[in-house]
């Protein structure tokens, strides 16, 4: 990529460019009184898919929210990319460079038409010219199906409709990992395969994905590992053939047995 | 009312049994007043020919006459469009009031001899110091709200003193006090400036506390979002969260910079020549103050009027996103 302004330390810090895209070692991390995160140890490969679940409560949204740095956290470490997630802006802008993110209630811009959406934070982090950061929207939004939204506002639009927004301003920025939080979890069922199938795409061409998600039928299609989460700790983890089929742990059993009967 | 629900309510006025005894409690309210010996009563009692009656007689006929005139104009209007009520029924107000002047008996040739100096000095001192000081309040709200949201303890500190200290005293005692008081420290301030500083620091404490409530109405999903796309903090308020916040900043701002035009007029106590100042002492020369301070009156409400627009356009521009 030629003519983009370098973020700080974004070459310097890439330290490791054949380890993992994610290293998490002992996370902790209290609201108050109560552990969200208790002492919590993942690995993640790079262009792996990783789909997060477990009853809520069980930390697994502030555990994504601690990789980008929306959430701090007290115990342990945090590796992106080679990268060691401190609270030095210099280091936090460098990961949130590297990782893009999905929420649950997709936190489109208001004011901003869909592509001014997608064209601001390029224009604003990536320092494109407005031209470029245009044509690289538009490359985007006609990738997750939306071009012809581009010009109007979010309001406008069906909860699918942003989402798919949501994910192609993400995307827009060229992350090389991908976070989801609940991303389907606030849509109306007719549009939660639009989303999910926009999802598999994206895993298809191998981008690096942690999703936080109650969708079992994508678990079981795209994740190359599911984790199940409890009480700030990762219970059970397993490729998701096994994971479905032989769950181990008891809190496991449940939890799919509660999830399952409602799909 | 119009609520934005399907269920469309008749108008209470276009109820005959809200209608009917409405003009006949019109009708008592002008007999009992008496409206016959108004001003605009007397009028109406030439315009038809009723010099000739007892003076009950003529109260009576001219309330009747009003009451009449009243049930017909909003029988009328009740059949216009809704814009348009909006606008007749204004424009009839408005020559109510203008009327009401009217029968003062002005000396519109004292109006016209001082109007000239009331525009070239007084109202562009009036606009020099409102423009001024709006201009420095909206700097002093983003920054004292700026300073409230973060989470510097000095800051803070600082904004909350300032926002207690000049919400706390009277505007006209703030404008004793920089004039009089800033000496003491051995810095002579002129009245303009000091009576500017004043209206900024009162005003802009005010705001404050305005732009703070918009920026805190923005959900925190917002900021999230930004953060998550790697915008920096100032880029993240200037473009995402300020944007957003306007479409409730405005409204009550608006509000604000009404009430500034005419709380200006309190610096006229130090001696600016301001729209107020010259009204007062222009009216006592030849002691027709009541001209003065209808003309003086009409020009503050005229400028009110043009900043409802202006309110009015802004509005609009940062609720097109919500438009419908």
């Amino acid at each position: 990529m030629t003519g983009r302004k370098r973020a700080p330390g974004e070459t310097a810090m890439d330290a490791d460019p054949a380890g993992p895209a994610i290293d998490i070692r002992g996370l902790g991390k209290w609201f108050g009184a109560f552990k969200a995160l208790d002492g919590l140890d993942l690995t993640v490969a790079r262009g792996e898919r990783l789909v997060i679940c477990g009853p809520s409560g069980s930390g697994k949204s502030t555990l994504i929210r601690t990789i980008n740095a929306l959430e701090g956290f007290e115990e342990g470490e945090i590796h992106v990319e080679g990268i060691r997630l401190t609270r030095k802006p210099s280091a936090v802008e460098a990961v949130r460079l590297r990782v893009g993110m999905v929420f649950q209630q997709f936190n489109l811009f208001p004011h901003l038409t869909v592509l001014q959406n997608c064209t601001l934070p390029l224009r604003l982090v990536r320092g494109l010219p407005a031209a470029e950061a245009r044509e690289r929207a538009l490359h985007y939004l006609a990738k997750v199906r939306i071009p012809e939204q581009a010009d109007k506002f979010a309001a406008q639009l069906s909860g699918g409709q942003q989402q798919r927004v949501a994910i192609a301003r993400a995307l827009a920025m060229e992350p090389r990992i991908m976070l989801f939080d609940e991303p389907t979890s606030a849509l109306d069922p007719e549009m939660v395969k639009e989303v999910l199938d926009t999802m598999v795409q994206l895993a298809a061409e191998g981008m690096t994905m942690m999703v936080v998600t109650h969708e079992m039928g994508f678990a079981r299609q795209v994740a190359d590992r599911v984790i199940f989460m409890d009480r700030g700790k990762i219970v059970e983890q397993a490729p998701p053939d096994e994971f479905f089929a032989r769950p181990r742990e008891e809190r496991t059993q449940a939890f799919l047995q509660q999830v399952l009967r409602l799909h | 009312m119009h609520f934005a629900d399907n269920v469309d309510y008749p108008a209470l006025l276009g109820r005959p049994i809200v209608f009917l005894p409405g003009l006949a409690l019109l009708f008592e309210a002008l007999r009992w007043w008496p409206f016959g010996s108004t001003a605009i009563g007397r009028g109406l009692t030439d315009l038809f020919g009723l010099s000739g009656l007892s003076a009950a007689a003529d109260n009576l006929a001219v309330a009747g006459l009003a009451t009449l005139f009243v049930g017909f104009n909003l029988a009328v209007v009740m059949r216009l469009k809704l814009r348009w009520q909006v606008y007749v029924v204004w424009l009839e107000l408005a020559v109510l009031i203008l009327v009401f002047f009217y029968s003062f008996n002005l000396s519109f040739d004292f109006i016209a001899r001082k109007i000239g100096f009331l525009l070239t000095q007084g109202l562009m001192m009036t606009l020099y110091i409102s423009v001024a000081s709006i201009s420095i309040a909206s700097v002093l709200a983003l920054l004292g709200a700026m300073a409230k949201l973060s989470s510097n303890g000095v800051a803070i500190g600082v904004a909350n003193f300032y926002t207690s200290l000049f919400r706390g005293i009277p505007l006209l005692m703030q404008i004793y006090l920089i004039y009089m008081g800033l000496p003491q420290l051995g810095y002579v301030v002129n009245a303009v400036p000091a009576g500017i500083a004043a209206l900024s620091l009162c005003y802009g404490a005010y705001m404050t506390e305005i732009f703070r409530a918009g920026i805190e109405s923005i959900p925190k999903g917002q900021w999230e979002a930004a953060r998550a796309l790697g915008l920096k903090p100032n880029a993240t308020l200037l473009r995402i969260i300020l944007p957003q916040a306007m479409r409730v900043i405005i409204p009550p701002t608006g509000n604000q910079f009404i009430a500034m035009l005419k709380d200006s007029s309190l610096v006229s106590v130090v001696g600016v020549w301001e729209l107020m100042y010259l009204a007062r002492t222009q009216g006592q020369t030849e002691f027709r103050h009541i001209e003065m301070m209808i003309t003086a009156s009409m020009i503050y409400w005229l400028f009110s009027i043009l900043l409802e627009l202006v309110q009015a356009r802004i509005e609009r521009f940062y609720g097109r996103a919500h438009a419908r």
